[in-house]
């Protein structure tokens, strides 16, 4: 039997090339994911003036509390920033402060969004009222199922920086979750630029 | 140029017709192959002409795979072997170009004929084109002629020789409605509004039907097309103005009921607008209904 | 509790539904009671179900492949026998069941036959082809496999509990939406395609980095097999396309579920915008079912003429352009919607374009046969049956995409012939091909070619036979889809057409008995060397069926024919100066795992069982947040080990076991008797 502290070098460097496939993979993760968007854009668009017997835009976006979303998500692209910056430094400790704030804006960013969602329902603006609502709820719900995802993420990395402290794979997957991250708030100037902003001029 | 083609191509064709027709079993009255109005017609010449362009690439290609097989079978060992020979700038240029340039020729037809047979493009002719407005529903189909004042089910009548022009749309799930006898199809969608001209160059019975499946009725959902003479067409029409049934909002609410291989129906009158506001009823911005009948079309209940 | 399902989901509605219902619980039992029978549970789980390996994954890919292609088959046999009979009269099927069969049909062939087969094509023989252990993300490609069955269980449950859609393979709205198909089997196709979509696309990136990162050194891009470029072309499609494919699926499900307007009649919806995107994605899936087969029959068309592959860069930039051009043509599926004549001819003449490329495809092939030495392997023999045949299909093809003649033939039987024209020969004669000639690379064994020329004989007399009639129908101006017609005219074509199927069924036997008869007399057909055909491409330069590891040293490539040239050089079976220490990964049952519970996810939405959905949904998310806290994901096999079954493999190798190149050796045109000469 090969001896055991060579096996574990061979692992290592395979391990270095795999992360590495796996970057690449995330790519091209994330551009499936934007074709994703790209169509819900689409949809977006075809139906946006189709307000059949309910509200229109006009009637229904808020743009302070749109306004307020946005405040929350971008800042936290820039605490995960920061917490990036903190891993490259390797202090672990700050990395976990830092994705700690990133999910306490998260988790305030779809507390907005569900009170917002709660309120145009209850005003019967739901997304079975007309296309229009249909599509905006499916756009915008997509974009935050995928930041709710993004917050499960941050948890299970903040677990594993306190358990398994900034290990290769685990500095590994904190950059893949932070392209996710950062990805998800270009998605949303998206939709501010082409949902909310059009929607009340 | 086409028609230069059309003339060079002509013993194809006779060649081809009489090919099918040799194979009997009634291909001899297949609408699309032997048409009864000129679109269709030129849809069909148009058919004939691709395919013979393309028989200048298929027949090489389907000759030369066979014969290469023959020839360099593993068991021929006179034929010459070049077990490194993979590459010749002067096949590769006749294979790109040769299929390239039929497509040139091929991209030129489709521009003009799509614009010239384009379904929306009025049919210039003698007279005024015969406007009938067509209804989809679950599953027949329903006809009014404004003109007239009457409609009708399952039975399209008009003179054969003004152009007809059909205004379709539908109070049911997606339809297209096809009489391949003079000419192509188009689909017929709620709440929107699509268009056929079409033109019939002898008087007689033509199948017509929802050629897009729509559910358990769909086999049953045909139609007759009469294009009639003048004199006929005028005792048609004398014959349905005096038929007691009228299609008000009541009666279309019964009529749209779904109900399968359903008898030709006529009525003499029928609701005002009834195109429209079975366009209206899917349209995508609701606004107040105009009347109670128009309520009624739209929402089923007034 | 249980949503809407009751015990009226069971079919009695009629006795052909509950006779299928009946042979599939059946088929299930027998295989589970085989199973037991056989001792073989423990086997079968540890070495297959949970097994990362490529090879297994594709092997089961295959399987599920071949499990489904009988059911779609036996439901076209049904299809034909209806309308052979139906002039006037209602024949054995009421329509709605009628309805059920053609849309399962068409699902079942593109989504549980051609898209498996081709990813267990792809993924027994890619990651040989470039030279590599495994493929980038082997768990993730145990995930896509088991989303892929997920798919699959959900189409063959749907016809023991409650019914499928009866919206046909394409599901369009309105007709597809809740108002005019209530019942669930519009769910099961939309949960169906929903979960293996999500495995496909899983498998398109997973390739994407595999040929991208895993090839080894010396294998440029230029150097890479035909096989692996269209795999690559194909998998940049997936991952293009399939997304759209999950949009629409689940906006639908959302009209459907939740009362959304995406598709729906009025109230906003726009169902041509259900067309667009199915398209979007639809088109692009035609070249993701054609290209790996173009692809094959490169490989096999180089391999049995003996010859170098004719015009390699004209078939790398054709099969680049077709992957191109293939999203800029969906409209074409709709010219008769009512978009301006701009707009049409603009899409026709884009689709035009496409046959040019294809038909250069064709003339490499021919020209790779001219002065070569074929040879008529059942492999070769599906090649040349596919490219006269494919001929064919491409001339109709460019006539349908001349928007007027396409108004005349859409929706008509012409249109199925024309599709059925570019998929059996196009794709499954490919897939066939593949079968015959990476089987014994497979398991170690070659497949009998005399069951297999029969079977090409009964495919292709079946194919012409079932699918010349409905060209003429189109004509004659039938439609598709029609459960019953009046016209006396009509019936003897369908007539022909039901034989042709009958003798397709033939062909299928003839497979079956094929696969059984090479098993039954294994032994005398084994591939000791791991290079039964003379091969050209690095997957012959492993063993039969190959180590875990593929190759236990990388090799080094200088050819696009590179294990052709290694044999020349004389290098190929050459043991290395030392081994090394091999990482491979770690077999993990949370594959099969999450594929039952997208089985779970998919059963509970289309009943309503929302608990069941929740449950579903949050062990999914456990076990992927399990994965990715997972560090401990590889072993290593020591460089002993390796040396040990190398050596073996290599003791075993007699010189009469490898082939006498020397007719190859570059000296002009050579003449006279070359091959599997003995040294």
């Amino acid at each position: 039997m090969a001896d055991t502290s060579l096996a574990s070098n061979v692992l290592e460097h395979e391990e270095r090339q795999s992360l590495e496939s796996r970057e690449f993979g995330f790519w091209i993760y994330l551009m499936t994911d934007a074709v994703i968007f790209a169509l819900l854009f689409a949809t977006y668009v075809v139906l946006s003036q189709n307000s059949a017997a309910g509200p229109t835009s006009k009637e229904v976006f808020d743009l302070r509390h749109t306004a307020g979303e946005t405040v929350l998500l971008l800042l936290s692209s820039l605490t995960f920033g920061i917490a990036t910056i903190s891993m490259v430094a390797g202090k672990g400790g700050r990395v976990v402060q830092w994705l700690f704030v990133t999910l306490l804006l998260g988790l305030g960013f779809l507390a907005m969004e569900l009170i917002e969602f709660r309120g145009m329902i209850q005003e019967g603006a739901g997304p079975d009222v007309s296309g229009f609502l249909s599509a905006f709820f499916t756009l915008v719900g997509t974009h935050g199922l995928h930041v709710a995802f993004g917050v499960i993420g941050i948890c299970v990395m903040i677990g594993q920086v306190l358990v398994k402290g900034l290990t290769l794979p685990v500095r590994s997957r904190l950059v893949r979750l932070g392209l996710f991250w950062h990805f998800l708030d270009i998605v949303w100037i998206g939709i501010f630029s082409v949902v909310y902003l059009p929607g009340v001029m | 140029m086409q028609d230069i083609l059309c003339r060079s191509l002509r013993p194809l064709f006779v060649l081809l017709a009489a090919g099918f027709l040799l194979q009997g079993c009634g291909v001899s009255d297949a609408p699309v192959l032997f048409p009864k109005g000129p679109i269709a017609l030129a849809e069909r010449n148009l058919l004939f002409i691709a395919f013979g362009l393309m028989m200048i690439v298929a027949i090489p290609a389907i000759l030369l795979t066979l014969l290469f097989v023959w020839r360099y079978r593993r068991s021929n060992e006179t034929a010459t072997y070049q077990p490194e020979w993979d590459g010749s700038w002067k096949v590769e240029t006749v294979v790109w170009l040769v299929p390239a340039a039929i497509i040139v020729v091929l991209g030129t037809l489709v521009w003009t004929n799509t614009h010239r047979l384009d379904p929306y493009r009025e049919l210039a002719g003698d007279k005024p084109a015969f406007k009938v407005q067509a209804i989809a529903l679950d599953w027949k189909w329903l006809f009014l002629y404004p003109e007239l004042g009457v409609a009708s089910v399952n039975e399209l009548a008009f003179p054969q020789d003004r152009p007809l022009s059909i205004e379709i749309t539908s109070d049911t799930v997606m339809n297209s409605l096809m009489i391949p006898a003079l000419g192509g199809q188009i689909y017929a969608m709620a709440g929107m509004r699509s268009e056929l001209n079409l033109i019939a160059s002898e008087t007689g019975v033509f199948m017509g039907r929802n050629t897009m499946y729509s559910g358990d009725g769909f086999s049953d959902q045909h139609f007759k097309a009469h294009a009639m003479s003048e004199a006929d067409f005028t005792a048609w029409t004398t014959k349905v103005s005096g038929e007691a049934q009228v299609l008000d909002a009541d009666a279309y609410l019964k009529l749209r009921e779904q109900s399968i291989a359903d008898p030709v129906a006529h009525f003499s009158a029928y609701e005002k607008d009834l195109f429209k506001l079975i366009l209206r009823k899917y349209a995508p911005i609701v606004g107040p209904y105009e009347s109670e009948a128009a309520e009624l079309i739209c929402r089923g209940a007034a | 509790m249980l949503g809407r399902l009751t015990i009226e989901a069971i079919p009695l509605y009629s006795w052909v539904a509950m006779g299928g219902a009946a042979v599939t619980v059946a088929g299930g039992l027998a295989v589970f009671l085989l199973i037991t029978y056989l001792r073989a549970w423990k086997v079968l789980w540890t070495d297959w179900l949970t097994s990362v390996d490529h090879k297994r994954i594709g092997i089961m890919y295959v399987v599920l492949a071949l499990v489904m292609l009988v059911r779609g088959f036996v439901d076209a046999l049904m299809m034909r026998a209806q309308q052979a009979i139906a002039l006037n009269s209602e024949g054995y099927l009421p329509p709605e069941h009628f309805e059920q069969i053609f849309s399962s049909h068409g699902t079942i062939m593109i989504f549980f036959v051609a898209m498996p087969f081709l990813t267990g094509l792809i993924n027994i023989i890619v990651p040989q082809q470039i030279g590599a252990r495994d493929v980038a993300f082997p768990f993730l490609n145990s995930v896509s496999l088991w989303l892929t069955a997920a798919g699959a269980a959900l189409v063959l449950v749907s016809l023991v509990i409650g019914k499928f859609s009866t919206a046909g393979w394409t599901g369009y709205p309105p007709y597809s939406g809740i108002e005019y198909s209530p019942g669930v089997g519009v769910d099961y196709w939309i949960w169906a395609l929903f979960v293996s979509g999500v495995g496909s696309t899983l498998s398109g990136i997973n390739f994407i980095v595999t040929i991208v990162k895993n090839r080894c050194p010396g294998m440029t891009y230029m150097r890479m097999p035909m096989f692996t470029w269209t795999t690559l072309c194909i998998s940049i499609l997936i991952a293009f396309a399939f997304p759209a494919l999950t949009v629409v699926a689940a906006q639908l499900a959302l009209d459907r579920t939740l009362g959304f307007h995406f598709f729906t009649n009025g109230d906003g919806g726009n169902m041509m915008m259900f067309a667009n995107l199915l398209w979007i994605w639809g088109h692009p899936e035609v070249y993701i079912l054609i290209l790996p087969a173009f692809g094959i029959f490169s490989e096999v068309v180089s391999t049995f003429s003996r010859k170098r592959l004719f015009g390699y860069k004209s078939l790398v930039y054709a099969t680049a352009c077709i992957a191109l051009l293939s999203f800029t043509v969906w409209l074409h599926h709709f010219f008769t919607m009512g978009s301006s004549a701009n707009v049409n001819a603009v899409f026709g003449i884009a689709t035009m374009i496409i046959a040019v490329p294809t038909g250069v495809k064709i003339f490499d092939w021919m020209f790779t046969m001219y002065r070569g030495r074929i040879e008529f392997h059942p492999s070769m023999v599906f090649t040349i049956g596919f490219m006269v045949t494919f001929v064919i299909g491409g001339v109709t093809g460019v006539l349908l995409a001349l928007p007027p003649a396409d108004y005349l033939m859409h929706n008509s039987t012409f249109l199925v012939a024309h599709f059925h024209n570019m998929l059996i020969p196009g794709a499954l004669f490919g897939y066939f091909a593949g079968l015959n000639y990476w089987f014994p690379k497979a398991f170690g064994f070659k497949l009998d070619a005399k069951w297999g020329i029969r079977s090409f004989w009964f495919w292709i007399v079946g194919f012409y036979l079932a699918f010349m009639p409905l060209y003429v129908l189109g004509f004659m101006g039938m439609s598709r889809r029609m459960e019953h017609y009046a016209d006396p005219n009509w019936q003897p074509y369908l007539i022909v057409a039901f034989l042709g199927a009958v003798c397709v069924l033939c062909g299928i036997a003839c497979i079956a008995i094929q696969l059984y008869v090479s098993a039954k007399t294994w032994g005398s057909s084994r591939d000791v060397t791991g290079d039964p055909w003379n091969g050209r491409t690095l997957e012959w330069a492993t063993s039969s069926p190959p180590a875990e590891y593929n190759f236990a040293v990388l090799p080094e490539v200088s050819d696009i024919d590179a294990f052709h040239d290694m044999k020349i050089k004389g290098t190929a079976y050459r043991a290395p100066h030392q081994y090394e220490d091999i990482v491979m990964p770690k077999k993990s049952a949370l594959g099969p795992i999450l594929g039952a519970l997208a089985f779970g996810l998919g059963f509970a939405m289309v009943w309503y069982i929302w608990w069941l959905a929740a449950l579903c949904f949050a062990l999914c998310l456990v076990c992927v947040g399990i994965r990715a806290s997972d560090d401990n994901t590889d072993y290593v096999i020591p460089a002993g080990e390796v040396a040990r079954q190398e050596n073996e493999r290599l003791a075993r190798l007699t010189p009469a076991d490898m082939h006498d190149m020397r007719d190859f050796l570059p000296r002009g045109a050579a003449s006279g008797s070359v091959l599997q000469g003995r040294v």
